[in-house]
């Protein structure tokens, strides 16, 4: 899969990207932005899994209602749910 | 000869009204009951809307010594229940209790009683619960309390079905009778979940919306819950007109089956085989069907799903409306209520609408889904839907008496 891989010196995201890892059983380093949760066979009871986890690892709520994705946020793909964390936690340390 | 199936009596409290004319009344008005929750704890959830009974001064109805016993659920239970009776005018003889009995469906059971215990041992450091608290939150309250205050001897047992448990329910009462196992059964289901863990354990879905139920319209986000019961009299016909007792409708046909694919989504090939089945079940052709009470929950995978269905099923496809716009999702009571959408169809002519409606979707396939306004027809024969969790579906099929 082509792609940028993600910077591991970034904290924030290596943590992202550990809790989409192990919801899609895989390895953290095999993780490019561009790879679309679908495509990590990530399905809408995964994506519930992702948002606790995200919200527990960094007390942040999550705006996502599974009728209507993408419409507060994009979380479609690694990189989109990685700036999305970031947004969130740095709206709440603002 | 297999036995036919009287509807003779319902009652039912929902967020509506306290009953069923109230309930017919705002049904046909298209009137949406849906508003901010009031409990405690509400403030710490997301999602602060649902079809919340107010006014239930349960204190005024239940002396002391029943409410220790009776958990909300199992208190509209009893309304209904009573409600159900008074109207079919039934009276059973010693002999005739034994072959009379009752079938609830409930999804949550005494949910409130759950979190009102929860609450007082880990929140509030108690040592210790009301002495009740079991037989007060078990899935088979409402069913037993009925059959007591009633005097119902013969079969009585709940079913728990998720979102499908009162449709399940009352294809189990009108199976029983059909094949001769009773004379009398009580059917359908009740649900109080509207409290703080009962909401909070949804919230981790995400598809609940935070502002209305909008089912079948382009601008749908989500289910919002309600709460409430109802209660049919289901009697054999032959019973029922030699006692000279008002039938409502005739209960025709029922089937169930299971999608044996995913914990939440839906797939149509259940659904279509439900509808299929209670068509078959009931002698009744496609084209009779005058009226389709959808599962309608405003889930954008429900909708999708439930559509693809209905035109699989049907070549031409009848008018098709959700009412838990206006009442809200009963969950395991969500069939009973729905229930009183197919009487006022087949008894009264009136087409309950799909309240909230605002905008065309091409996922609807072009149903009519009555949008916001009531419409009067004659409808000689209707189905019913729930699809549950766990693609447990059950469907019922009902003729105009």
């Amino acid at each position: 899969m082509d792609g940028s891989f993600v910077a591991l010196g970034d904290g924030l995201h290596r943590r992202v990207i550990a809790i989409l890892a192990a919801q899609a059983l895989r390895e953290p380093s095999g993780l490019t932005r561009e790879m679309s949760l679908e495509s990590l066979g990530i399905d809408s009871l995964g994506m519930a899994e992702i948002l606790f986890a995200i919200e527990e690892a960094f007390e942040v709520q999550v705006p996502f209602n599974a009728n209507e994705p993408g419409a507060t946020m994009d979380l479609s793909t690694v990189g989109a749910i990685c700036d999305a964390v970031e947004a969130l936690v740095a709206a709440d340390r603002a | 000869m297999a036995r036919r199936v009287a509807i003779t009596g319902a009652g039912s409290v929902n967020a509506l009204a306290l009953d069923v004319p109230g309930t017919f009344a705002a049904l046909t008005a298209g009137r949406v009951a849906i508003g901010p929750l009031e409990f405690e704890d509400v403030e710490r959830l997301t999602v602060r809307i649902g079809g919340q009974i107010r006014d239930w001064d349960a204190e005024a109805r239940h002396g002391r010594q029943e409410l220790a016993l009776y958990d909300r659920a199992v208190q509209f239970a009893l309304e209904a229940g009573r409600q159900a009776v008074a109207q079919s005018g039934l009276s059973l003889t010693p002999d005739e209790a034994l072959r009379a009995g009752v079938v609830m469906g409930t999804g949550g059971g005494g949910y409130t009683t759950i979190d009102d215990s929860y609450r007082a041992v880990l929140s509030q450091g108690k040592n210790r619960v009301h002495p009740f608290t079991i037989p007060r939150l078990m899935h088979a309250a409402a069913a037993a309390h009925l059959a007591m205050r009633h005097g119902l001897k013969g079969p009585a047992f709940t079913v728990s079905t998720a979102c499908a448990s009162s449709n399940h329910a009352m294809g189990q009462a009108f199976q029983m009778i059909r094949s001769g196992g009773a004379d009398v059964m009580l059917a359908g289901g009740a649900e109080a979940t509207l409290c703080f863990g009962g909401l909070k354990a949804w919230e981790g879905l995400r598809v609940m919306s935070p502002d209305g139920c909008r089912p079948f319209s382009a601008d749908r986000n989500g289910m919002v819950q309600g709460e409430g019961a109802a209660v049919f009299v289901f009697e054999d016909w032959d019973r029922a007109t030699a006692r000279g007792a008002r039938i409502l409708a005739e209960v025709a046909g029922f089937a169930m089956t299971s999608d044996a694919g995913d914990i939440v989504m839906p797939d149509p090939d259940g659904a279509v085989r439900a509808m299929q089945g209670a068509l078959e079940d009931a002698g009744m052709a496609p084209a009779e069907v005058g009226y389709i009470n959808a599962h309608g929950t405003g889930t954008a995978v429900n909708d999708r799903s439930e559509a693809q269905a209905i035109r699989r099923v049907f070549a031409a496809p009848p008018p098709v409306s959700s009412t838990k716009s206006m009442h809200g999702h009963l969950l395991g009571a969500a069939g009973a209520v729905e229930l009183l959408a197919v009487l006022l169809a087949l008894g009264e002519g009136v087409i309950a609408p799909t309240a909230g409606w605002t905008t065309e979707d091409p996922e609807v396939l072009g149903l009519d889904v009555v949008p916001n306004v009531a419409r009067r027809a004659r409808v000689d024969a209707a189905l019913s839907n729930a699809f549950a969790f766990g693609g447990l579906n059950a469907c019922l099929a009902l003729r105009r008496a």
